[in-house]
């Protein structure tokens, strides 16, 4: 019987729950044996000018080994005007901004020592917001013409939305959030006495972290290996090396010694990227029958202090018009950079920013014209038979049921039950108002297309060692590609060993981030395990005499046999590897994956306390289809994350900052991370629609529900206060903005 | 200055500065590194270990606290190569994913279900405030409680 689909616990589990996983503060690896410490001193300004760094009573401090600033780095960056230092030397643009490397002999001297690292600081104004940023009073960098660093798009017609019935236009924010991995960044750096160093690193990406710490140092990438051991969620934040890692290695050679570093959470917070961080302008334009003609998206994205991160805008705007068939299409984007933590791929990265602003149109038109929110949505959609489907701002959609989904997912919720109640408890005057969010989407997985390694070696003894260049980290994608590979083999998945992660093991790839891994990293192995059969075949057909087109696997038995004569002897994975010269093994670089387009349908169900604003999520209803589903468990897990954080961000997250540019939300006693009693149990909708694009017909799951899930809730919110005259709240749907919003509504009656 | 700490069953007895954390004793003194550090504001619950069999953060205590009590961190929750009801349950209802939180998380759900051996699952949520997952939503977490409680695990 086939595995796939079949629930299977994780081969990832053991480990994890008896002794813990083995993350890079975890290494005892004896490379490491003596390292000094690490601490990285921190900018506290949002702006200023550094006149001086004194570091000579940090010198002198007990324990300490080394201080360096960014007078001591000889590695160097590119000559650009808007280049991210390694340390900064002349200025801070972000409060979190490395200033300096202390390194000590014991963990306990670190934060001794960095005390004592003396900066002279000469404020400077900060700029905080879109506003300030696009007037460009003052700039983050000097000789450059302002703070404006890219725009796509535009500029708009002013004819667009002529002759329609209906134009709603509003301004959103899609607020900055942390996206708060629970283990840290960290890394950890020794040379040896090959002169090769090994990073190991808190990553995503060991591949492409290998070439930034090569290209920062200067040295050819044979010379670096990483490794990314366990690591505590990702979520896009850890995408390859941070700079961090490379003024570690340059400093691990300059002293001689291993060096480790784990920041603290409060240094996390404001020192890892951001996500989101974007105010949208959308407008949208219709026939009161609920045909939409026109939308339009505006996107201002706060890049933070350095351009990290210019792509979101862009993919925002390739995802613009959702799951609807409009026959205009318009956006434009432009990015700033502010004196803010940079911002980065966070959990959907550009997706999810498109998803809000053209659910809230929808939303937004919909109450204008009077008509139920889920009606608006399935008489825009596009529709089964319009797949392959290009969109007015360019995206090419591979298959869709948008209708179907919704479908299931408003039968699962009860929807029209959960419309009476609203009404009754609005015809009562309940204090506690009832709120249902309908949101749709789509989004677009391994949307990078640059493919991905696997590779399968049958030894001698029958097992399996298999290479992936995806880098699971939390996912269950190591379960995940073992069954695929037991299933294609034949061959149980406890004698199948997985093997990434490590640059010397699997040399070339770009692992996980963009819900690309199974996709990309799955048809990988799955190709490399098909391409191993059909030489095992020809071993096989050797062995027992027969012509290669006779000879079959017998997966059940995990053993080659004669087609239609079975009883006349079978040879067995080992025999056949044992056979082979060269060894049975076959490494391959996926590169027909083609981005695939997953959607779905979340309803979210609030109650909302109008005296209050207090917010609290009843239900999560959520129909999430990425084709076909290889283990419900994980799958199930990763749709339960992600809806955890969209509720989060439509209610509690924001990294927020004063106008002097102080983060206010900087720790994890301010940051509203969410919590287990601030969430229901979650109703997950099955729906399995293949894509053509890649050969095992699957799409990504990582984000979906993130995706989703936002709008979802922030609509419910403002759903429930909707007869009260309310049309929008912004993100995080605090208790005192909902309080806020109800206020404004009965002052403007 | 010395303490005395029964980690797991074993007697420790170490030399440690005065400000040592019992996280920092467990992890870099006595070198069991399951127990994890995620935060610095006692927020997040990784650390979580029992200190008499009831659940405390170990990032929030001394080791001279601990001083002359008995520690289980998850190193220790098993018996005789066998996995304890709970660690069980986390692996049957995958409430674990990168499992970063998740030796924290099984100390408090072991602490919980000493003090309520049948919780409701609003319950087991109430009582988990204090260790946070980025990764499952907590879903899963919860049925894994329930799960090890002997419980239906829908509630």
């Amino acid at each position: 019987m086939s595995l796939m689909g079949t629930r299977v616990v994780r081969i990832e589990d053991q480990k994890l729950i008896t002794s813990g996983g083995v993350y890079v503060d975890d290494l005892r690896e004896p490379l490491l044996n003596g390292a000094a410490h690490a601490v990285f001193v921190r900018s506290p300004l949002a702006h200023a000018r550094i006149l001086g760094v004194d570091a000579s009573a940090a010198r002198e401090a007990p324990g300490v080994v080394a201080v360096f600033t960014a007078a001591d780095l000889d590695i160097t960056k590119d000559d650009d005007p808007r280049m991210e230092p390694w340390l900064a030397g002349e200025k801070v643009r972000y409060v979190g901004e490395p200033v300096a490397l202390v390194l000590t002999d014991h963990r306990y001297q670190l934060a001794d020592a960095a005390e004592l690292v003396d900066v002279d600081y000469d404020p400077l104004p900060a700029v905080i917001g879109f506003d300030a940023a696009i007037n460009g009073d003052t700039l983050l960098f000097d000789g450059t013409d302002g703070n404006v660093v890219q725009r796509n798009g535009g500029p708009f017609d002013d004819a667009t939305f002529d002759g329609c019935e209906t134009v709603v236009t509003h301004t959103i924010v899609n607020q900055r959030v942390a996206p708060a991995p629970l283990e840290t960044r960290g890394a950890s750096c020794a040379w040896g006495e090959d002169g090769r160093v090994t990073a190991w690193l808190s990553t995503q990406n060991a591949q492409i972290g290998r070439g930034s710490i090569a290209a920062g140092l200067g040295v050819d990438p044979a010379l670096v290996r990483v490794v990314a051991p366990d690591v505590g969620g990702g979520f896009g934040a850890k995408i390859g090396a941070p700079d961090e890692a490379v003024v570690l290695a340059w400093a691990a050679k300059r002293i001689g010694r291993g060096v480790r570093w784990t920041e603290t959470r409060s240094e996390n917070l404001t020192a890892m990227t951001h996500g989101r961080a974007q105010r949208q302008v959308i407008t949208i334009g219709g026939r009161r029958d609920g045909t939409v003609e026109a939308f339009r998206l505006h996107v201002e994205q706060d890049l933070g202090a350095y351009a990290r991160a210019a792509f979101l805008p862009t993919l925002t705007e390739l995802m613009a018009s959702g799951v609807y068939h409009f026959p205009v299409v318009e956006t434009e984007s432009i990015a700033v950079c502010t004196t803010t933590t940079p911002i980065g791929a966070y959990r959907g990265a550009g997706r999810p920013e498109a998803t809000a602003a053209v659910e809230r149109a929808m939303d937004l038109f919909a109450a204008e014209i009077g008509m139920d929110p889920a009606e608006v949505r399935r008489i825009n959609f596009i529709r089964p038979e319009e797949f392959p489907f290009t969109t007015g701002s360019g995206a090419n959609y591979d298959t869709g049921e948008y209708a179907a989904v919704l479908d299931k997912v408003l039968a699962a919720a009860r929807y029209p039950e959960l419309r009476a109640e609203q009404a009754k408890r609005r015809e009562s005057g309940d204090v506690v108002a009832l709120g249902i969010g309908v949101s749709t989407y789509v989004e677009i997985t391994g949307g990078d297309a640059s493919g991905e390694s696997g590779r399968v070696d049958i030894n001698p003894d029958g097992t399996v060692t298999a290479y992936t260049g995806s880098s699971p980290h939390g996912q269950g994608l190591a379960t995940t590609l073992v069954m695929l590979l037991s299933d294609r083999l034949g061959i149980p998945m406890d004698r199948i060993t997985l093997r990434y992660g490590d640059t010397d093991e699997v040399p070339k790839a770009v692992g996980t981030f963009g819900s690309r891994s199974l996709q990309l990293g799955g048809s990988a192995v799955a190709q490399a395990a098909d391409q191993v059969i059909e030489r095992a075949r020809e071993l096989a057909a050797d062995l027992l005499e027969a012509s290669p087109d006779d000879i079959e696997l017998n997966l059940a038995d995990g053993v080659w046999q004669v087609r239609g004569a079975a009883g006349a002897g079978t040879v067995s994975w080992s025999s056949v590897a044992e056979r082979a010269d060269p060894p049975l093994s076959e490494d391959v670089w996926f590169a027909d994956g083609k981005p695939t387009f997953p959607f779905g349908a979340h309803v979210a169900v609030v109650e909302v306390d109008t005296a209050t604003g207090k917010v609290r999520v009843r239900r999560m209803v959520a129909g999430d289809d990425a084709g076909p589903v290889v283990n419900p468990l994980t799958f199930r897990g990763q749709r339960h994350g992600g809806l955890a954080q969209g509720v989060a961000q439509a209610l509690l997250e924001i990294m927020d900052y004063d106008e002097d540019g102080n983060p206010v939300t900087a720790t994890l006693a301010d940051y509203s991370f969410i919590t287990a009693p601030e969430l229901p149990d979650f109703e997950l909708v099955d729906s399995e629609t293949p894509t053509t694009r890649n050969l095992l017909g699957v799409k990504g799951i990582g984000e979906a529900a993130t995706i989703g899930s936002t709008p979802a809730v922030q609509s419910a919110v403002v759903d429930a206060l909707a007869h009260l005259g309310v049309r929008h709240v912004d993100m995080p749907a605090t208790p005192q903005r909902v309080w806020q919003a109800i206020n404004d509504a009965k002052e403007a009656v | 200055m010395k303490v005395n700490i029964e980690i797991n069953g074993r007697a420790t007895a170490e030399e440690v500065e005065d400000r040592t954390l019992l996280v920092h004793y467990i992890r870099d003194v006595v070198g069991l590194t399951g127990t994890n550090v995620g935060c610095d504001t006692t927020s997040c619950g990784a650390c979580t270990v029992l200190l008499d069999g009831e659940s405390v953060k170990s990032c929030t205590m001394l080791a001279a606290q601990a001083d002359g009590h008995a520690v289980t961190t998850v190193e220790g929750l098993g018996a005789n190569g066998e996995l304890h009801p709970v660690q069980r349950a986390f692996r049957e209802q995958h409430g674990l994913q990168c499992g970063f939180c998740t030796p924290g998380m099984m100390m408090a759900s072991v602490s919980l279900l000493n003090e309520n051996p049948k919780p409701s699952r609003d319950e087991v949520r109430a009582a988990l405030e204090g260790n946070l997952c980025r990764c499952t939503g907590y879903h899963n977490i919860v049925s894994a409680v329930m799960d090890a409680s002997v419980q239906e695990v829908e509630g």
